[in-house]
């Protein structure tokens, strides 16, 4: 194992109470990649892109050269109940001639086509590497078209270089301020809340609105699953903000606490004990005894319903070994609990872009000797989940064909999750696709 | 969900909406994982290379390695020489390729940076081989980067020695693993001695092992592509893919080639079948004649479900032409074809076809996008779609039957695996196609027509 572990990567991979490198209490995480790694880590870019896509009436105009509009064209399963808009690909394509003499025009020219053909409320404008570099002045350009044509023109500086996807979910966080910031009004009553990080990737924030209609409380934006323009310009209006993916939208959530007074709650929607612990803090935090009642009784039969269901698949499930590897530490944190509550251990553990206090809470999580890493290549991956036995990885797409080649299971978590693996519908899909996929008999075929 | 597309067509000149093609290092990056023990580099942010490893993973579902120099703001500024010769050290340390084939980006070109230069002031370890091309991604298309990527690899290793090796070049154009391991089937029963470069079988379509193999057993060798100085000849196979290299080939090594379109349907076949037979100086073996046989058996049977319907066909200029050609062989007309990708040879190309096959009203575009086909199609319905998966939304709003063929199928299983070159391949197709119709045509008839026999 040791001599296909880069030196430079040694003190992003710790093994739990034993000293891999370094102090083993703490990880290196929220680093560039190491050149020459074959990381599995997108860019600032990719970051931005993927929180503000699910906006389903933008115009997502990707500046530069046409790769970046391509490898991001409708690839998330964010799913809209309005329109689809966004599963489009719009973008500026640049030839060598703009990058010599400016994309500026082009761009110009790419809103008015826009403005004279549809009519759009909202427009984003990425920058990618390229316009980083060639000095092309977006801002200048969707500030003219915002004055214009009297139109939402959001530009989001996201070259790739810039950092890592991590800055990335910045950039849409602070663009999303400029969509909803100028319509809060000083003084306006404030009720309900905003779901935060929540993608609706096969319709999870659909089940997550309809849990709050059931025990009364007011969705009033959705961001980003299934937004529109509409909805987003209401967000300043909501008295509480709950943030499900902390790693993309906890940036928002601390501005819109800052400057609209908005205080926020982290919550996870993966798992009985996550769904039920979210879904009564809020009732607790803004919720009337009424709201606080009918919370309790919802969670209760729902968590009731799952026992026995759970129970079953437990016997199938006892006794199997996970590997984790996504991209934020608040999800790794959920799956880790929720293969707890189906009788699997967690072998090994990783994110993309997980946080210091991220590791510390799976550290807590985790038996001994459970590997955990930061920003893992292929190689890794491959290393220690075989060292340890996995029976299963959840992951993304890349990461896919390496479990399958390696004669392991595979369920995405990712942008190409199959079924809703959020709230308690959530917990019987993912139970249902984890058993199905560890118990099939294509594994005895090998 | 193409509610959006609006019938009446306004010329655009600033927005590309739904491309049909992707950037350069992409195809870079597949050209080089048709080398043996090759990593493919690429030379910008640590975006691109995840990006397009997702890509090709998503077409082929297989794993796709890459790594990258990892730019950071200090880079861009003061150039990716310390990036990529760190790269290039910890890439030998860590997972031991024999060469590493470095592609360049937008942003290392905009900047600069001379990978001349870099290479040179490399410490590469004994034995081990580095060489790189130009791709920036606002200049052709993921198929330039292909060809860009090949005549790098031409440009750094390829020698003539002077006594020739009596093999015959085959470059595949941009395939499939399932299309190369067909061509090679039929370059093996003429008895030719060839190399075929790149070549992705068995790297792309690697068997399950129980392991995972970084570097698979696939691959052209890097002795085989130094020997492609040596060899006699070149089949240069699509030429707007591969004549590129074969150029560089011919200028470095004055070996000669002859450009032949993609073995796509029975003409396209014939070419590459008597070339190789004059090369190899050997019969047609009896098992090509009879696959050639079968298939024309085949159309004779299943011509009426197809004959004179109206087809779309979009994606890589020589795939597209290569359909083209051979729906037309199967006597349906090729209402529109059009390619992302830039260059006019490709319309000239298919209007020549459509002049030899004497069809009218068929329209070809080179830099075209599928919002555009989309349009087209709304104002002139067509009978069937040809192309990549990003049809689909389109075959759905017009409610058109659809084949997936080209690059890339992102949603559905087995094509990679599947050739539609050769003999075979044009059985295959003609099997998609009649599917299609015949499919549309049992849903979409009135109970007491449906027929059990067709």
């Amino acid at each position: 194992m040791e001599a296909r572990i880069l030196e430079e990567r040694k003190q992003s991979i710790m093994v739990k109470d034993f000293c891999c490198s370094g102090d083993g209490k703490s990880i290196t995480c929220e680093k560039e990649s190491v050149s020459g790694a074959v990381s599995q880590r997108a860019c600032v870019y990719c970051g931005a892109r993927v929180v503000l896509n699910p906006i389903t009436d933008a115009y997502h105009i990707v500046h530069g050269p046409i790769g970046c509009a391509s490898y991001t064209w409708d690839i998330r399963g964010s799913l809209s109940s309005g329109s689809d808009l966004y599963r489009n690909s719009f973008s500026t394509d640049l030839r060598e001639r703009d990058v010599i003499f400016g994309g500026e025009k082009r761009l110009t020219a790419a809103i008015d086509e826009i403005v004279a053909n549809h009519s759009p409320k909202l427009i984003f404008v990425y920058a990618t590497c390229i316009v980083g570099v060639i000095g092309d002045d977006i801002e200048a350009v969707c500030k003219q078209a915002t004055e214009k044509y009297n139109i939402c023109v959001v530009p989001v500086k996201a070259p790739g270089f810039s950092g890592t996807k991590t800055l990335g979910y910045k950039m849409a966080c602070d663009a999303l301020m400029q969509v909803i910031k100028p319509h809060a009004k000083p003084e306006q009553p404030k009720k309900g809340i905003n779901i935060l990080g929540d993608f609706n990737l096969a319709g999870e924030m659909w089940i997550i609105k309809n849990y709050f209609k059931k025990i009364g409380v007011d969705v009033i934006s959705t961001i980003t699953g299934d937004a529109s323009y509409d909805t987003l310009i209401k967000a300043s209006t909501a008295e509480l903000n709950i943030v499900q993916c902390a790693g993309s939208s906890t940036y928002l959530a601390n501005r819109m606490e800052d400057e609209l007074a908005i205080p926020f709650l982290k919550v996870s929607f993966f798992g009985v004990e996550d769904t039920t612990n979210s879904l009564m803090r809020v009732a607790y935090a803004i919720g009337d005894a009424e709201v606080i009642r009918k919370a309790e009784a919802f969670t209760e039969v729902e968590s009731a319903k799952l026992q026995e269901f759970l129970t079953k698949y437990r016997r199938n499930l006892l006794g199997k070994k996970a590997a984790i590897y996504v991209g934020g530490g608040f999800k790794a944190i959920s799956l880790i609990r929720q293969f707890n509550e189906m009788g699997i251990e967690t072998v090994v553990v990783g994110t993309q872009t997980g946080k210091q206090e991220d590791y510390a809470v799976i550290q807590s999580l985790v038996n001994e000797h459970t590997v955990i890493l930061d920003d893992a290549n292929p190689a890794e991956l491959e290393t220690f989940m075989k060292e340890k036995g996995a029976d299963i990885l959840v992951g993304g797409v890349k990461e896919r064909p390496l479990a399958y080649k390696l004669g392991i299971a595979f369920c995405d978590h990712n942008h190409e999750r199959k079924h809703a693996l959020a709230g308690y519908e959530g917990v019987v899909n993912f139970t249902k696709e984890i058993n199905l996929t560890i118990n099939s008999p294509v594994w005895q075929l090998l | 969900m193409l509610d959006l597309t609006p019938k009446e067509i306004i010329e655009r000149k600033g927005l590309r909406i739904n491309p049909c093609k992707t950037c350069q290092p992409v195809g870079a990056v597949y050209a080089a994982l048709g080398v043996h023990k090759c990593m493919p580099h690429s030379h910008g942010s640590q975006g691109c290379v995840s990006f397009h490893r997702m890509f090709l993973s998503r077409h082929f579902k297989e794993p796709a390695i890459a790594s990258t120099s990892s730019f950071t703001e200090g880079t861009s500024v003061f150039g990716g020489g310390s990036n990529v010769k760190t790269a290039v050290k910890n890439v030998f340390d860590i997972y031991n390729p024999d060469i590493i084939a470095i592609h360049t980006t937008c942003l290392s070109e905009t900047i600069g940076d001379d990978l001349n230069t870099y290479i040179q002031q490399m410490e590469i370890p004994e034995g081990k081989i580095v060489v790189h091309s130009n791709t920036p991604s606002y200049a052709g298309s993921h198929i330039s980067g292909y060809f860009n990527m090949m005549s790098g690899f031409i440009k750094y290793l390829a020698k003539n020695t002077g006594e020739d090796n009596g093999k015959i070049g085959i470059f595949p154009g941009f395939t499939n693993p399932g299309d190369m391991r067909e061509m090679k089937k039929i370059a093996k029963l003429l008895g030719a001695d060839f190399t075929m470069f790149p070549d992705t079988s068995g790297v792309m379509d690697a068997p399950m092992t129980g392991n995972y193999e970084m570097y698979p057993k696939g691959g052209t060798t890097i002795p085989e592509i130094i020997g492609l100085g040596d060899c006699k000849k070149v089949l240069a196979l699509g030429e707007l893919t591969s004549m590129e290299p074969a150029m560089e080939l011919k200028r470095k090594c004055e070996v000669d080639f002859d450009c032949l379109p993609l073995p796509i349907g029975i003409e396209a076949t014939d070419a590459y079948v008597t070339a190789l037979s004059h090369f190899a100086k050997t019969e047609v073996p009896y098992a090509l004649e009879e696959e050639r046989g079968q298939l024309v058996d085949i159309m004779l049977d299943s011509h009426a479900y197809y004959d004179k319907k109206t087809v779309a066909i979009y994606g890589d200029p020589d795939t597209v032409l290569g359909i083209t050609s051979f729906v037309l062989e199967m006597g349906m007309i090729p209402k529109y074809v059009l390619t992302g990708t830039p260059n006019e040879k490709f319309t000239k190309k298919a209007n020549a076809l459509f002049e030899k096959f004497g069809v009218t009203d068929c329209k070809a575009k080179a830099s075209g996008d599928l919002f555009e086909l989309h349009q087209w199609i709304k104002n002139e319905p067509v009978d069937l779609l040809i192309g990549s998966s990003y049809g689909k939304q389109i075959a759905k709003a017009e409610d058109i039957p659809f084949v997936r063929a080209g690059f890339p199928v992102l949603d559905r299983y087995v094509h990679s695996y599947m050739p539609i070159v050769g003999y075979k391949g044009a059985i295959r197709l003609v099997e998609l196609i009649s599917n299609a119709l015949m499919d549309r045509q049992d849903r979409d008839c009135a109970d007491e027509d449906m027929e059990l026999v067709m």
